[in-house]
């Protein structure tokens, strides 16, 4: 059997920045093949990236997996929340299986670090955000040591150039996610998300902060299982890494992490990229192994 | 040229940039006690809340003592003259989660505030706001940040979606008199919304870069009582007042009564009146958003490293504001580097 035959199908909704750095990584996986790549205007560059790349593309938006249903079994969202929403009830129909990489928290929320391995039927699994994927996995680790959390923050900083137009309408979608994220993966009572973009040029790395309300605790099992999950994020995103290790400062427990990306359609600054794309492909790969 | 007859609107936001200058501890009895003194000296608009505006009380930027809902309340109770006004950051506050909040509280100007590249995070605020018919204006902060031209483009896209009113922000009181009149004139002929300013104090240039604004043709003006902000404070508003109507600007104020507001809140508001102290001018010089000052002491004074090296280090990164955390990281950074020059010493 060769290799190629052992690949699932993925078809990619969505041409802007995540849709064409989830195109370029997909073309490494040993265990996806982008047979559609989907936007809605042939001119845009990521349109030109795929044609380059020799992939199959389309200006059809969501009407072009309704025409050619057969064309993949794996549809990932790349567009906005609010279009995810009405593309959700059309793929179902056609039985796709479903990775959301938009803030709408419709499908099972994923991230690869901590749930990849449960076992579940869910056909629509949702990525988070690129805050969630950079965040939830701390504050799920702080949580295996500290049980009651009452409160935790999340603050990321990306770059502006890699925020696209979808990105930036859909600023409350990713709060509103990010914080319903971080609850149920912390058991955190309550949380509190908060995005800047930052302009200046060169562009900054993306750059998330994790603080929880709390004056002192176990600093040396915190900052261990903290290591342990980086090192487990570090598998699916080699650019994850500590920036600051956990410290008390002023009544609350600080950490930050920073993500350096690949490289692959944007420059390396653009982690948030990264980051989700890395979780979503290891979530279609996990995929792909249980059902090929 | 002097603009005779000319009419400035004024905005006062001591209740909610002078939240900085007290680690957003204002109570309910100090809002209700300061805008009832400018309701009565009929300041047009009174903006209150955390210093970073609407859902802004945070670990980064600060936890305020009061909830939005209470300071809105208690504002809201003493205003029968003047309009209540907020400041709303997208990627703090939430459609959902605050504006819904505030529009059934009775706010009647909404100022919705990004980083001055950055004004299409406000589409969906600036359009909400205007979908339920209340006023609503487009602000571009740390505008010291970027050229006229990106300014111009940036408001225009906040006029198109619909906001009433461009204000631009010297959110690190950076700017000279003539960085203001240069921005300030592109903006009035670039677009057909009324233009304002909001400066603060850093460089002792708030009241004379205000007057700058007013004779580039900007008709709305920010200023604070006896300059309540953060750092050096913002434009002081009774200077700003008296200076407006000795050169011949209306502003519909009452002199006396916009003196005793301020004495007012000198007595019953405010903590410690804003002064230009050594580590403000390094805030306006860096370029750093003056809110920083309090973290950036703290955080100096827990890292020993020097508080102005803090700053310049964050303008040399072009730090914006709400990356409060950054502070952290630099200190780090810079208390790393001076145990690796003893070791090498």
């Amino acid at each position: 059997m060769s290799d190629e035959f052992k690949k699932l199908r993925i078809a990619i909704l969505g041409s802007g920045n995540i849709g064409t750095d989830l195109l370029v990584k997909s073309i490494r996986s040993p265990h996806l093949e982008c047979t559609l790549f989907i936007g809605r205007n042939m001119g845009s560059p990521g349109m030109h990236k795929a044609n380059e790349l020799g992939v199959r593309i389309s200006d059809q938006s969501i009407q072009a997996i309704q025409d050619d249903p057969d064309c993949c079994d794996i549809v990932f969202d790349a567009t906005s929340a609010m279009a995810h929403v009405k593309h959700w009830p059309i793929l179902k129909n056609l039985g796709k299986y479903v990775i959301d990489l938009t803030p709408s928290n419709v499908g099972e929320m994923c991230v690869p670090s901590i749930n990849l391995r449960e076992k579940s039927s869910a056909m629509n699994v949702n990525m988070i955000t690129c805050g969630g994927q950079g965040s939830v996995p701390i504050a799920h680790a702080i949580s295996e040591v500290h049980k009651d959390i009452e409160y935790i923050e999340v603050v990321s900083n990306i770059s502006s150039r890699s925020a696209g137009p979808a990105t930036r309408l859909n600023l409350d979608e990713y709060i509103g996610t990010t914080e319903a994220a971080i609850q149920k993966f912390s058991g955190a009572k309550q949380s509190k998300v908060i995005l800047t973009l930052n302009p200046a040029n060169p562009c900054v790395d993306m750059q998330t902060t994790v603080m929880v309300k709390m004056s002192s605790g176990n600093l040396d099992k915190i900052t261990k299982s903290i290591n342990d999950m980086v090192i487990r994020v570090q598998e699916y995103v080699p650019g994850y890494h500590l920036v600051v290790d956990p410290v008390f400062e002023n009544e609350r427990l600080v950490v930050m992490v920073k993500v350096r990306g690949l490289g692959d359609y944007l420059p390396r600054y653009a982690g948030n990229l990264d980051i989700i794309n890395c979780a979503a492909i290891a979530a279609a790969e996990h995929y792909a192994k249980t059902k090929l | 040229m002097q603009k005779r007859n000319y009419e400035v609107l004024i905005s006062d936001p001591s209740l909610r940039d002078g939240n900085h200058a007290v680690k957003h501890q204002l109570s309910e009895k100090q809002i209700a006690t300061y805008a009832s003194a400018a309701n009565a000296a009929g300041i047009p608009i009174v903006e209150v809340g955390h210093g970073n505006g609407l859902g802004a009380s945070s670990l980064q930027v600060g936890l305020a003592r009061l909830s939005d809902r209470a300071i809105l309340e208690a504002a809201r109770k003493v205003l029968t003259k003047s309009k209540l006004g907020i400041h709303v950051i997208p990627g703090f506050a939430t459609i959902k989660k605050d504006l819904t909040m505030a529009m059934e509280l009775g706010v009647d100007v909404f100022r919705i505030a990004c980083h001055c590249t950055e004004a299409d995070v406000t589409e969906r605020h600036i359009g909400f706001v205007r979908e339920k018919g209340k006023e609503v204006y487009g602000v571009l902060m740390m505008s010291h940040m970027a050229r006229k031209e990106v300014l111009v483009e940036e408001a225009s896209k906040m006029q198109a979606y619909g906001a009433e009113s461009a204000i631009i922000m010297d959110s690190a009181g950076a700017y000279l008199p003539d960085d203001v009149s240069e921005r300030i004139e592109a903006l009035v002929e670039g677009l057909s919304i009324p233009v304002g300013f909001h400066g603060h104090n850093n460089l002792g240039m708030a009241v004379a870069n205000s007057i700058a604004a007013v004779n580039a043709g900007a008709t709305i003006l920010d200023g604070t009582a006896r300059g309540f902000g953060a750092g050096a404070g913002n434009t002081q508003l009774e200077v700003l007042i008296a200076v407006l109507d000795r050169l011949g600007f209306k502003t519909g104020i009452d002199l006396y009564k916009i003196l005793d507001a301020a004495d007012i809140a000198e007595d019953e508001v405010i903590e410690i009146i804003p002064t230009i102290s050594s580590l403000s001018i390094v805030s306006g010089l860096s370029g750093v958003f003056s809110g920083f000052a309090t973290h950036v002491r703290r955080v100096a004074a827990e890292y020993e490293v020097d508080s102005r090296d803090i700053f310049f280090e964050l303008g040399r990164r072009k730090i914006v504001a709400g990356q409060e955390d950054m502070i952290i990281e630099v200190a780090t950074t810079l208390s790393k580097e001076r145990a690796g020059e003893r070791k090498s010493h």
